[in-house]
């Protein structure tokens, strides 16, 4: 079979698209109130946290790294922000603050480990539970309500009858890709994951890179605390937990390699859109939430395996 | 003679890539007892045509008979219960085991409880391999902390291992040194009168006269010929090969020297180098020779910030200077073309402008965005310069074959624009034609007033590209001679440690 070298090239993303399509007919032919614009719309608001954390994912991923702590960095960031408005900051401060929490946060995984040199797995996995621990702490462990409109139209208002936080996902994955792509920080990130030794000895300044890889991470968790936080109007310290395990699924669904080097931000955006696409569904079809985690588990394992086969057969 | 019988036939081996015919249609025959020379270009599909009899690479097409009888071959597994045993172009080796763990990978002697290793079995017969072949690496040494050298050795040991009945061994002296060599193709005389059957590539011709039996010339993924070594020359092998005729192999200009760009003074590293002083001008070639371990790679990476230094002074280009990473030392106008393309060289997953341009990522971006145009129009000029055999610069680097990587390395340094380039071994792996090119093209930057001091383990390369020949020998610097003066026996009695000059 002979493809045009630009499908042949991308051939994974238009992998995952097709089976996202196939998905989507399979949910339309068994239930019609799948294909309808309210549903759509509601599917897209759901997968919008879960796609903000995931491409910051994606980028520490394709570093070579791996980050544990995004759900809890979104919980901490979410209640000092949620304190912020209570306190009366004016919206974009108490923004500011709560992306600077989650950035913070980031920053100090991306410290500990390249200047640490602890593996990102531990680094972050003790990040994890200090984030959580931090938010418990701010709140007393309750949560932080009620806030005002202007701040809340960020999860309820439209432009253009397009919801922001759709919106926003949109902005976010597109700047995501073209600095994937276009620029050095994107292409830095794959010569690292690729080699770091190489890397390092082709000048590339690995440990600065490194460490901004992570801070870009935590301060996308935090805005996903941002949207989270409008749209139920209220901080809970225990938000985000296993989110980090979503937005793993959602990257590695969308191609990119556990091994570092490889995938891409658009296929992240997919594997997110099949995540939440198979639980919008099976919400739908009534399945029962039991049966839920034992499908998308199952989803998960057999992209993965699909990936594996193709590149043994190209042997 | 009369002719022993084949102990494998290959017939009519085909296997494409997206883009690339790899292999059209070759045969390969290979008798008990030979050794049997594989010899083409970068590229023409050697290292391919022996994945698939090693079991790693499924064919398209053809046929592979041993002892007559057809087999499949289809997994490495299976080629090694048929007796085949291969050491890959790249290296095979588990960074954080032990030497010895990794020659034993897999057959791991057996315990006296059942599902437990014998760690002394392993350490003793490690040692013994190893004794073999009169190498001084210990078995319970980390791979990751030995050189391209010893581990190549390794991959030896390994091969050896196993009672192969053909032992094909792919381009196994690339990284080593005469007295490696020479050790190698003892062992490979021994197997020979054993019986087994050896396919050997390489690209160091003069190997080919002095260990090859017969010979069969690849090009273009096609069969060219097979010749009986004694019956034929070096000349002919090499049209066969290239197409065409082959004058010159060393094109040495000499350039006269211009202001000094580099000087180093009693550079020490604890345990690797002492007190190494040397200086560059523009316009020179500086060969540095010596043994496997003399403590070259060494000094470049010490040079080039890679590793710390204990004491000394380096100065470039008139200014003294602290060099303490490789990312200051590019700035200064630095270039290190590593050893080992592998782990230090290249990154393998991504394709060949992304290689390219990795270490002159700052000069096409503005604002830190990378102008992709700019890029790709360097990258095309430089594989077009070294004949980079790809379908284009988006293939990835690591389907590219061994010879063609190398230059994909030697593109990056070029690609940056430094004056003072260090050379590691520049060119291992590469063909003979290509040779000539990478040496015409080490001249065109002599002669634009750049500074080079090449790391070669192949003295004739050394002999016949340098103006100055250093030779180090157990970290230091034991000789130095102009061009004119040095000689094989010079060089080699100086990096041996005979007497020390
Ligand atoms: N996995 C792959 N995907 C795409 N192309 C490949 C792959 N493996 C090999 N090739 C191509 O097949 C051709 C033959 O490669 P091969 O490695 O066999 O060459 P070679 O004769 O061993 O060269 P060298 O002397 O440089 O090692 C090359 O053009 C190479 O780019
Ligand atoms: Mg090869």
């Amino acid at each position: 079979m002979k493809l045009p070298p630009v499908i042949a090239r991308h051939a994974r993303q238009f992998g995952t698209f097709a089976v996202f399509v196939v998905l989507c007919a399979v949910i339309s032919v068994l239930t019609p109130h799948f294909f309808t614009v309210t549903n759509l719309l509601n599917v897209a608001q759901q997968t919008v946290i879960n796609a903000l954390i995931a491409v910051g994912l994606t980028y520490v991923i394709i570093s070579g790294g791996i980050d544990l702590s995004v759900g809890s960095i979104l919980a901490f960031a979410g209640v000092v922000m949620a304190h912020a408005l209570r306190l009366g900051w004016p919206v974009p401060l108490a923004i500011l603050a709560g992306v600077g929490v989650g950035a913070g946060c980031g920053l100090v995984n991306g410290l500990l480990i390249s200047y640490g040199r602890l593996p990102p797995f531990i680094a972050t996995l003790g990040m994890m539970s200090v984030a959580r621990g931090g938010a418990l702490l701010a709140t007393d462990g309750r949560p932080v309500s009620g806030f005002g409109e202007s701040f809340r139209w960020l999860a309820t208002g439209e432009i253009a009858g397009v919801p922001v936080p759709v919106l926003i996902m949109v902005l976010v994955y597109a700047a995501a890709h073209l600095v994937l792509q276009r620029t050095k920080f994107g292409r830095y990130t794959y010569a690292i994951g690729g080699n770091e030794e190489a890397s390092l000895l082709s000048g590339v300044p690995v440990r600065l890179y490194k460490t901004g890889i992570y801070v870009v991470g935590g301060g996308l968790a935090a805005l996903g605390a941002v949207l989270l936080t409008a749209r139920l109007n209220s901080a809970q310290p225990i938000a985000g937990i296993n989110y980090e395990l979503d937005a793993i699924a959602a990257t590695v669904i969308g191609g990119t390699s556990l091994m570092g080097g490889q995938g891409s931000v658009i296929g992240t955006l997919i594997g997110a859109l099949i995540m939440g696409v198979l639980r919008n569904g099976l919400n739908l079809l009534g399945v029962s939430s039991f049966i839920q985690q034992v499908v998308i588990g199952v989803v998960i394992i057999a992209a993965v395996l699909l990936d594996t086969f193709f590149k043994q057969s190209k042997r | 003679m009369e002719a022993a019988p084949a102990i494998l036939q290959m017939k009519g081996i085909a296997k494409r890539y997206p883009g690339v015919v790899a292999l059209d249609g070759v045969d390969l025959e290979v008798r008990r007892g030979e050794v049997h020379i594989l010899l083409g270009e970068n590229g023409a599909g050697k290292s391919t045509l022996m994945k698939i009899l090693a079991g790693a690479v499924r064919r398209d097409a053809g046929t592979i008979a041993l002892d007559g009888r057809e087999c499949d071959l289809a997994t490495p597994r299976a080629a090694q219960a048929a007796g085949v045993s291969i050491i890959y172009q790249e290296f095979n080796l588990v960074p954080h085991l032990t030497v010895a763990e990794n020659i034993f990978l897999g057959r791991e002697p057996r315990g006296q409880v059942p599902g437990l290793i014998s760690a002394a079995r392993l350490r003793t017969d490690a040692a013994r391999l190893l004794r073999e072949l009169e190498v001084t690496i210990n078995p319970g040494a980390v791979v990751a902390d030995l050189g391209v050298a010893e581990q190549q050795m390794v991959e030896v040991a390994k091969a050896l291992s196993v009672e192969a009945k053909i032992l094909v061994l792919d381009e196994p002296t690339s990284a080593l040194s005469d007295k490696e060599i020479a050790q190698l193709f003892k062992v490979i005389r021994a197997l020979r009168g054993r019986g087994v059957a050896l396919i050997y590539i390489s690209h160091r011709m003069e190997e080919l006269f002095q260990i090859g039996d017969r010979v069969t010339v690849m090009r273009d993924g096609r069969y060219i010929a097979t010749r009986d070594i004694p019956q034929t020359t070096l000349p002919e092998l090499v049209s066969l090969m290239v197409g065409r005729d082959l004058t010159e192999h060393f094109p040495k200009k000499a350039v006269p020297p211009g202001e000094e760009l580099l000087r180093v003074e009693h550079l020490s590293r604890t345990g690797a180098l002492h007190d190494i002083s040397l200086t560059l001008r523009r316009g020179e070639v500086v060969g540095l020779a010596g043994l496997m371990g003399s403590g070259r790679t060494e000094l470049a990476r010490a040079i080039f910030g890679a590793d710390p230094v204990t004491a000394g002074r380096v100065t470039v280009k008139g200014r003294e200077v602290k060099v303490g990473s490789p990312r200051q030392a590019i700035g200064l106008g630095l270039g290190l073309l590593t050893e080992d393309r592998k782990r230090q060289g290249l990154v393998l997953c991504l394709d060949i402008r992304a290689n390219t341009c990795l270490a002159s990522v700052d000069r096409f971006s503005a604002a830190g965005v990378v102008d992709g145009r700019r890029e790709t129009a360097a990258a095309q000029k430089l594989t077009a310069d070294l004949r980079v055999k790809t379908p284009g610069l988006h293939q990835r680097v690591v389907n590219l074959s061994g010879g063609n990587q190398q230059k994909v390395v030697l593109a990056k340094w070029l690609c940056c624009e430094a004056d003072i380039l260090i050379f590691d071994e520049p060119t291992r792996g590469i063909d003979v034609g290509s040779k000539v090119e990478i040496y015409q093209l080490i001249n065109r930057l002599a002669a634009e007033g750049k500074a080079i001091l090449m790391i070669s383990s192949e003295l004739p390369e050394i002999l016949g590209m340098s103006d100055r020949i250093l030779v180090m020998n157990r970290g230091r610097i034991a000789g130095e001679f102009t061009a004119a003066e040095a000689t094989q026996e010079k060089i080699l009695h100086c990096a041996l440690g005979a007497h020390a000059a």
